[in-house]
């Protein structure tokens, strides 16, 4: 295989990258010319905005491409995919940074937040174990910095302090297990390096070492157990925004190099290594609804709540099949939209009430209708109700179980579903139920965040009503791996 | 293209849920008129569905299939044989006496009807969908809004327990269902959600009597088969009476329509099969849900357990396989629907007035209530299978039925209708007759209008189908036959 | 017109009363006398359809006649088939006759006018619609839907000790009539219609061993037979009432009112009885010709036991609802005696025997109805019932006291009057048959004669009860004409029995000769 170095087309492949980084550099420029505080944030949400319709018009990878820049880079539809609905996060992260005290009007945010995403985007194309390190990190190190951004605020500090702590020791373990990788097979190139396995000369036993060093690193970005701990922790303690985005943004990148490496190895992946994620997704579903169930706060039920998600979301990787990877990257956009949608909402809340406990939502649909139907929507999409996103999600994820024979694994899905509408309905108990006495206080609703909201509400009927188009580039995303 | 006429009859409500949510919450008249204007127009449509129904031609009509999710073969197709025609009238009529009874509600009367139309909307989409997948989407559209309902505006005392155990039972049953249609859907290979392609598919025997089970019963769990009845009772009492109407008067059907549907019509084998034990259970039903309700003080519970007792009949129905049986399961279905609707109706004006439902507490109300009065006693005479009521003519064939199948259980069901005739006359004598406690004389304001309106539509149907079964006995018949069809005869 | 009258006029008998609730529950409900006079009009309407029925009836005429058959329940097989014959036709008189005499003495009703009214025309359409329907669901149908009015109208206007006695009625009736439901089920299965005439045929001809029941062994005809038959039984005896199945009875009539009495006890009563003619030995001969002996036993304890209670009574009511179940004992006697004879060399013995019973049940529709009136009467003035309380009265009220007599006497079966007519007959055919018991029953028709002195000898004579004297106890003109139409036909039958007779023995001969 060669792989080719340079091309002008390739442009196209990085478009987004490129542009991202000319967007933190016009942000830190303006932040620096000192004005117009407020309308840094615009001015992110909108470059990420154009960014995104430029990307969908440019950025659009071409059939005859496929290894860029010497390898280092795939630009396929997978990784398009992956770009856009990380350039979707930022923009709406930013739009609900904008009005959030001692985050929103600082320049080297929303740098940093940009910065971030670059990262991502390069997560999602990245076809060399080296590529793959350096975007990672590219992705965490301004995230670590991000969710300790509120310097005077403890839990703040912890929370960044706690994420480094655990993303150094997983991404250091996991560089320890590209090392071995290279030199088990002196490729760095992912597509070659399963070549070279594929030849039969690497012993399984040490391969298998190796999946599981390097499983750490991906199970860390995405909150699978084991590898979930820092979750509650940092999801409450980092600035809420931000939490939006580790949510979902991060996680999604996650599983971006999580397929493209499994897949990668696909016919390699011997079905113990099939029946290990098996029991990695069942058990993060189940422990992450199980612990759910007991909590408070809304951001630490949200964190579990995330975790959980990602088990069903693996259970369309699970399936190791066409339509398990496209039942997986419709399942992240699905989940990703309705995380944003409640974590707007939950910031909107904190804004006027200075709360996150779930108690004190009471009295919410009567302090704000409008919150509380959006609130209504997204937690009924979490929980996987029809006509919302999350239902047809969780559908076509069992669905691509049911496919494969995993019928067993469908089963335990679903048992996790009815445990995660449990708690999610008694958020909706407290929304719609509970009286307080705070009930003739309205919650300010600012222009951006019913922006950000709506297009998130709009976002979750439209992927459950109308998801065959949807679900069409789910499978174009897929076919792109499987080619 | 013909008119759509399902279609607008599926989004007539959830429409104006919509539009509700856009008028000021303080309008609160314009709210119920909005609602009522709906109502009146989704009653209408499925009048008109019912009447101009082709009986000669039989089979599917008014279908309309548009592609909604094609790479999985997924359609939004809807279509009413005679199985389903009466189900769609059946919502209609509850939707707008659930309407007219709600007049009166002030608690956020805005969310409570928007709610309610989500909730109709989804039992429309299921009753009329010929598509699982279909089915399935509008069936957890039609749960989900209940919990909202009975936990906002319930009774205080039991709403959130009740809410959460409904929801909870219901969404399991649903869930499980889904993978019994997920594996149907792989196992036929025909790549198709259609449920009249998948009749077709031959499914090994093997297969069928695998995964009846958990299709037949995750649906069944709704239609409050023993030994998942149990969130029923709970939910109807809890439940604001319009909201209890709806539940008891149309959810149940939906749980047992789907059962028939995708159970039994797409799995017949796995019907077969496993038919003893659903006859078994269904008994239980019949018998226990009578007995339970004849030693419950609280009158919402006797009503809630008679559901429990009358539902067993249709599952008996079902599990006969045959003609007279699966007829006689389709009348049950509109002559429960719309007599438990119109006890809930019942339940909830005398509970407005006296503020109790103790049985004991209560008394002399048919002074004060006649008409109240009089449409119970229909309702009550329905519910013993009196002749000349709906409930004989929905009762017998299941009898007849139960006797082609397994006449033990015919004789045993038996024992139900006496039962049933005992609390019932129990209930009545107490509630409606006897002396009026000295705390309500003079405290019970009248019933209004549109509750007067409500309950004699309700009672002129339970008797207008007694007295004229062919209104109604055919149309079910040909969708018996329908189903009978796959069941290779008979 | 004419022509629509011949082929309807079973349908505008039955529905007319229905047709009358209506109106009268659309008249206000404090315009008490216009919703009296109301329902007294429309109620007169069936009367004089079906006296026209009777006079255009052909009494030689084979098979049902006025025969009306549409389509009514499809899906099962069920058709809303009307006919009558002798027997039916002399059952609709009667209860089209009685029901305007009960709204009369109904006047006396004061509270909630409206509603006992109208329940009251929907019980007529009950009952008719039992002795004209010649399908057997749209029978079960009728024959339950009476139960309903009746209920209410003793638990609403009864006296006393009503919620239990209207409880005990429907209990027991409703128990009766759930076998006999199973077994119409099981009949309609196994022939595969309702349609009476064809079912008496292709039910009686069933000799294969039954697969309809779906077990696994094979039950012998005879037995699904004789258990069906069982079922029929037990429901038409509860009615009837047979000893000992006759306990809701006087409960029910003592508690009901007045009106209530007199129908509960004129019609339906009848209704039992006609169950067995037109149904049980119809459709069971040969399980009907084998028990025989029991029905005929239960029917002579009825008779002496009956009397027997009849003479223990204090309660002037209770005394004439006993007399019922002495009365109706002779009823199933005759057909009995005509169940036994079946299939044997006698029919003769047999079409007597029925013929006699038939007439019993219109004579004791007569006396009995006139009976409660009258006691009805006389509650009204001294609000008691106590015979105790009574005595001497017949000075004080002259023509009561005649009226009764002469009420009585019918009731006892003095020649000359009807009651010996139906009675003799009975006795006359079932002795040849039933020997022994036709025996013993003469003993329960000599304490008849003895109870209903009593009776009178309490109420009229004897030393006057001071406490009444003063009182105004005389029967109201109102009354005199409600039950002179009883006491014309009581007269006509006993002088000039024929003009009955003729038509319900074309009938019986055709059916059990």
């Amino acid at each position: 295989m060669t792989l080719p170095t340079y091309d002008p087309s390739m442009i196209g492949a990085v478009l987004p990258e490129l542009l991202l980084l000319a967007l933190a550099g016009l942000v830190m420029l303006v932040d620096l010319a000192g004005r117009g505080r407020r309308g840094l944030g615009w001015l992110s949400a909108a470059g990420f905005a154009a960014i995104l319709v430029l990307t969908l018009y440019f950025g659009r990878p071409t059939a005859s491409q496929g290894m860029v820049f010497g390898g280092m880079l795939r630009h396929d539809g997978t990784s398009f995919a992956f770009k856009v609905l990380f350039l979707f996060c930022g923009a709406i992260t930013c739009l609900l940074s904008l009005d959030v005290p001692r985050v929103g009007t600082r320049g080297e945010y929303y740098s940093l937040l940009i910065v971030a995403t670059l990262g991502m985007c390069l997560m999602a194309g990245a076809s060399d174990l080296i590529m793959l390190y350096l975007a990672i990190e590219t992705t965490s190190i301004p995230l670590y910095v991000l969710a300790g951004f509120l310097k005077d605020d403890v839990k703040s500090v912890e929370s960044g302090m706690k994420y480094f702590l655990f993303g150094a020791m997983t991404s250091a373990v996991m560089l320890y297990g590209f090392s071995l990788l290279y030199g088990a097979t002196g490729q760095t190139n992912l597509y070659l390096l399963a070549e070279v396995i594929r030849g039969g000369q690497v012993s399984a036993l040490f391969l298998g070492g190796v999946a599981v060093l390097i499983l750490a690193g991906f199970g860390f970005k995405i909150a699978a157990v084991p590898f979930h701990f820092w979750t509650p922790d940092v999801y409450e303690g980092a600035p809420t925004p931000i939490t939006a985005y580790i949510s979902t943004a991060s996680k999604a990148a996650g599983f971006a190099v999580l397929v493209r490496f499994v897949l990668a190895f696909l016919p390699d992946v011997s079905p113990y290594w099939s029946a290990v994620l098996a029991a990695i997704a069942t058990a993060t579903m189940t422990l992450g609804n199980l612990l759910a169930l007991a909590q408070t706060n809304i951001k630490r039920l949200l964190a579990y709540s995330s975790i959980a998600h990602a088990g069903y979301a693996l259970i369309g990787l699970v399936a190791l099949s066409e339509f398990g990877t496209a039942s997986l990257v419709f399942y992240l956009a699905a989940y990703v939209v309705t995380n944003l949608a409640a974590f707007a909402i939950v910031i909107l809340f904190a804004r006027s009430a200075g709360s996150d406990r779930i108690a004190d939502y009471a009295g919410l649909s009567r302090r704000s209708p409008g919150l509380a139907l959006g609130m209504l929507v997204a937690m009924l999409s979490l929980a996987g109700m029809p006509p919302l996103a999350g239902f047809v999600a969780k559908v076509y994820v069992f669905a691509a179980a049911v496919e494969s024979g995993l019928i067993w694994l469908a089963v335990v899905g679903v048992l996790n579903a009815i445990v995660g509408l449990y708690y999610y309905l008694t958020v909706l108990k407290v929304v719609y139920l509970y009286r307080s006495d705070d009930e003739n206080k309205p919650i300010a609703v600012p222009r951006t965040y019913a922006l950000a909201l709506l297009t998130c509400v709009v976002a979750i009927i439209g992927l459950g009503v109308v998801s065959a188009p949807w679900l069409g580039w789910a499978v174009r995303t897929a076919q792109s791996l499987f080619s | 293209m013909t008119f759509p006429v399902l279609s607008i009859i599926v989004f007539t409500p959830i429409v104006a849920g919509m539009i509700l949510l856009a008028v000021p919450g303080q309008r609160k008249d314009l709210v119920r008129w909005i609602a009522l204007a709906a109502a009146v127009l989704a009653l209408s449509l499925s009048l008109y569905v019912y009447l101009t129904y082709d009986r000669a031609l039989a089979g599917y009509q008014f279908v309309e299939t548009y592609p909604w999710i094609p790479s999985l073969g997924i359609s939004y197709a809807v279509g009413v044989d005679g199985m389903n025609a009466p189900l769609v009238l059946l919502t209609g009529i509850v939707m707008f006496t659930g309407v007219l009874i709600s007049w009166g509600l002030d608690d956020r009367p805005r969310e409570f009807f928007a709610f309610l139309f989500i909730l109709a909307t989804g039992v429309f989409g299921v009753f009329v969908g010929m598509d699982l997948f279909h089915l399935l989407f509008f069936y957890e559209i039609a749960v989900f809004p209940m919990f909202l309902l009975i936990a906002i505006w319930g009774w205080q005392v039991t709403r959130e327990y009740a809410a959460m155990k409904l929801t909870l039972y219901l969404f399991i049953g649903s869930v499980v269902a889904l993978v019994g249609i997920l594996a149907m859907y792989y196992a036929s290979g025909l790549h198709t959600f259609s449920m009249t392609a998948l009749e077709q598919a031959n499914f090994s025997v093997g297969f069928q009597k695998t995964w009846f089970p958990p299709v037949f019963f995750g649906f069944a769990v709704l239609g409050g088969i023993f030994p998942f009845h149990n969130w029923s009772p709970d939910g109807h009492v809890a439940a604001p009476t319009a909201v209890s109407m709806f539940h008891a008067g149309v959810l149940m059907k939906l749980g047992a329509y789907a059962a028939l549907r995708a159970g039994i019509m797409l799995l017949p084998e796995g019907a077969k099969f496993w038919s003893p034990l659903i006859l078994g259970l269904g008994t239980v039903n019949v018998v226990y849900g009578a007995f339970i309700a004849m030693v419950q003080t609280d009158f919402k519970y006797v009503i809630g357990f008679s559901s429990v007792s009358h539902m067993g009949l249709v599952m008996l129905g079902f599990a006969t396989l045959n003609r007279e049986g699966l007829t006689g399961a389709g009348l049950q279905m509109f002559s429960h629907g719309v007599m438990t609707a119109l006890f809930f109706a019942v339940v909830g004006m005398v509970y407005d007035r006296a503020h109790t439902r103790e049985i004991s507490k209560l008394g002399g109300f048919s002074k004060v209530m006649p008409l109240v009065a009089v449409a119970f006693i229909v309702g009550g005479l329905v519910s013993m299978g009196m002749p000349g009521f709906s409930g004989f003519v929905a009762e017998f064939p299941i009898f007849l039925g139960l006797w082609k199948a397994q006449p033990i259980v015919a004789i045993v069901a038996a024992l139900g209708i006496v039962i049933t005739a005992a609390y019932i006359m129990r209930v009545i004598g107490r509630v409606f007759f006897g002396e009026m406690p000295a705390e309500f004389e003079g405290h019970i304001p009248p019933v209004t209008r549109f509750d007067r309106v409500a309950l004699v539509v309700l009672a002129g149907i339970l008797i207008l189908v007694g007295v004229l079964p062919s209104v109604i006995a055919p149309l079910v018949q040909s969708g018996a036959d329908n189903v009978l069809r796959l069941l290779g005869g008979a | 017109m004419i022509d629509f009258l011949q082929s309807h006029i079973l349908s505008i008998i039955l529905f007319t009363p229905v047709a009358g609730a209506v109106i009268v529950l659309l008249i206000p409900a404090d315009r008490v006398r216009a919703i009296r006079w109301a329902a007294f009009l429309v109620s007169l309407i069936p009367l004089a359809f079906s006296i026209w029925l009777w006079a255009a009836y052909n009494a030689g005429g084979p098979g049902y006649q006025f025969v009306e058959n549409a389509v009514w329940y499809s899906a099962i097989g069920s058709r809303y088939h009307l006919g009558v014959d002798g027997i039916s036709v002399a059952m609709v008189l009667l209860t089209t006759l009685l029901a305007p005499l009960a709204l009369l003495i109904s006047w006396s009703v004061k509270e909630n006018v409206r509603a006992y009214m109208a329940l009251f025309l929907l019980l007529e359409t009950g009952m008719l619609g039992v002795f004209l329907s010649l399908d057997l669901l749209l029978f079960f149908v009728f024959w339950e839907i009476g139960l309903v009015p009746m209920y209410f109208l003793i638990n609403q206007w009864g006296s006393a000790n009503r919620t239990y006695a209207s409880f005990k009625f429907l209990i027991y009736t409703m128990a009766g009539s759930l076998g006999l439901l199973l077994a119409i089920q099981l009949i309609g299965l196994a022939s595969g219609t309702f349609d009476l005439v064809e079912i008496t045929q292709r039910w009686t001809s069933l000799n294969q061993p039954l697969t309809v029941l779906g077990l696994p062994v094979q039950v012998p005809i005879g037995t699904v037979k004789t258990v069906a038959f069982w079922a029929f039984v037990l429901a038409f005896a509860i009615k009837v009432p047979v000893w000992p199945f006759h306990t809701w009875l006087p409960d029910a009539h003592s508690e009901a009112p007045t009106a209530g009495s007199m129908i509960l006890a004129g019609v339906l009563l009848k209704l039992g009885a006609y169950g067995f003619l037109r149904l049980v030995l119809p459709l069971y001969p040969e399980q009907a010709h084998a028990y025989a002996w029991v029905l005929g036993l239960l029917a002579v304890l009825a008779i002496v036991l009956g009397a027997f209670s009849c003479w223990a009574q204090d309660d002037f009511k209770r005394l004439v609802a006993y007399s019922s179940v002495n009365h109706m004992g002779f009823v199933v006697l005759g057909v009995a005696a005509a169940a036994q004879a079946q299939g044997t060399g006698n029919t003769a013995d047999g079409v007597l025997a029925v013929n006699g019973a038939v007439l019993q049940m219109f004579n004791h529709g007569l006396s009995a109805a006139g009976m409660f009136l009258l006691v009805g009467v006389i509650y009204e003035r001294t609000h008691t019932r106590d015979l105790k309380a009574y005595g001497g009265l017949f000075p004080l009220a002259p023509v009561y006291g005649g009226i009764l007599l002469f009420t009585a006497m019918a009731s006892l079966g003095l020649p000359g009057l009807n009651g010996f007519i139906s009675e003799f007959l009975v006795v006359r055919g079932a002795w040849p048959i039933f020997t022994l018991y036709t025996a013993l029953g003469m003993i329960g028709l000599l304490i008849t004669g003895a109870y209903i002195l009593k009776g009178l000898r309490m109420v009229l004579h004897g030393p006057m009860n001071e406490a009444w004297a003063g009182h105004d106890l005389e029967i109201r003109a109102r009354e005199v004409v409600a039950i002179a139409p009883l006491m014309v036909l009581m007269l006509s039958i006993g002088v000039w029995p024929s003009w009955i007779l003729s038509v319900i023995n074309a009938t019986v001969a055709r059916l059990f000769g």
